[in-house]
């Protein structure tokens, strides 16, 4: 019995990190447009729609105890937007060209805010967190469908 | 025990977000003072219309745009504020015409100001706004038949709105935007400190702690 206690205490730590980067990300991402008024160009909003709902879909799956149907709903949303979060990296970094890019109202989705050390842009974070969710999720559905 | 850490958490997360915020308008009001200590033309420019008697010690800047309804709405407020301190306080009017078409509406404000008239279109453009600029569908021939109103000449004001210098003026106050991060209008400063937090309360407090300061009783 000790040995399954162990495995759940796992998994919930894991769920709780990934809760923790979704938490810390949308923080982040409400800072950037409300006290620093960065305007979020459309793909911003796109993983936005993908980001903001992991919050409480991952938060509920901690409680009372680890729920494995958290990655069911958890991981379509981390995926999408992963895939969103990569191209727009790709965009903003000028591998695809700008002309093709659906945004043409408002603010440009390559319209540079913010670089980290010069090179880590907001896409890029948001990419960064974006798979690692995907990961995290990953490694819990391996793990809980043994 | 999983409480208190998701709990903990949220509680983290949301002092980190109050004190970023924070941090970020002192850095902001530092910045903006250092402006208006060393560049107070970014705030007042020649050709800026000023209401209010030269010898005020409190600059009340308002970029604005005649079209904006939240600028309208704050005319009367703005007015009575003024009113109530007479002599003290200087309202100077920069455009932030931010909106696309909304130039023109600046333009017919600055020729009716060749024609002398300049508060008194203000005051009836605001009024109204509504007739002319309802719900983002903007009819400029509408001012024609409402500005005889307060005695301008029409057809000498079609002249003169497309005169190269307010064109000038536009283009001036549109880079001092920029400059100084106006990013909604009305963009209030008050001896150059930005209105941080937008709302009729705020600008109240903001141009008494000025009076104060200037006035002191």
């Amino acid at each position: 019995m000790s040995q399954s206690d162990h495995a759940a205490k796992i998994n919930w730590t894991l769920l709780f990190l990934g809760w923790l980067l979704v938490s810390v990300s949308t923080t982040i991402s409400l800072f950037f447009s409300s006290v620093l008024e960065y305007q979020p160009c459309v793909l911003c909003w796109y993983q936005r729609i993908c980001l903001f709902p992991m919050i409480f879909i991952l938060g509920a799956g901690l409680f009372p105890t680890f729920d494995k149907s958290v990655i069911k709903f958890a991981l379509p949303l981390a995926t999408a937007g992963g895939l969103i979060a990569f191209y727009h990296t790709l965009l903003y970094a000028g591998v695809i060209p700008e002309n093709i890019q659906p945004c043409s109202k408002g603010v440009s989705c390559t319209e540079k805010y913010f670089e980290l050390f010069g090179f880590v842009s907001i896409p890029m974070l948001s990419f960064f967190a974006f798979s690692t969710i995907v990961a995290l999720l990953l490694i819990l559905k391996r793990r809980t469908s043994k | 025990m999983k409480y208190v850490l998701v709990g903990l958490s949220c509680v983290l997360l949301i002092l980190a977000f109050i004190a970023g915020s924070s941090y970020y308008k002192d850095q902001q009001i530092e910045k903006y003072g250092f402006m208006a200590e060393k560049n107070a033309e970014l705030f007042v420019r020649d050709h800026s219309p000023t209401l209010g008697s030269d010898d005020a010690k409190v600059y009340l800047v308002e970029f604005m745009d005649p079209a904006c309804e939240t600028c309208a709405a704050f005319e009367p407020f703005v007015k009575k504020i003024m009113n109530s301190n007479p002599g003290k306080i200087k309202l100077v009017i920069r455009y932030a015409p931010f909106h696309d078409g909304a130039d023109n509406f600046v333009k017919i404000l600055e020729a009716a100001r060749m024609q002398g008239k300049y508060w008194e279109t203000l005051d009836m453009m605001f009024k109204t706004q509504n007739i002319w600029a309802s719900h983002g569908h903007w009819q400029p021939e509408r001012l024609w038949e409402i500005l005889p109103q307060v005695g301008l000449d029409i057809e000498q004001l079609k002249k003169d709105m497309h005169d190269p210098a307010i064109a000038k003026i536009i283009e001036q106050d549109m880079a001092d935007v920029k400059a100084l991060d106006v990013q909604k209008t009305p963009g209030y400063f008050v001896n150059g400190k930005p209105l941080q937090v937008f709302g009729y309360k705020q600008l109240h407090q903001l141009i008494q702690s000025e009076l104060d300061a200037q006035y002191p009783k």
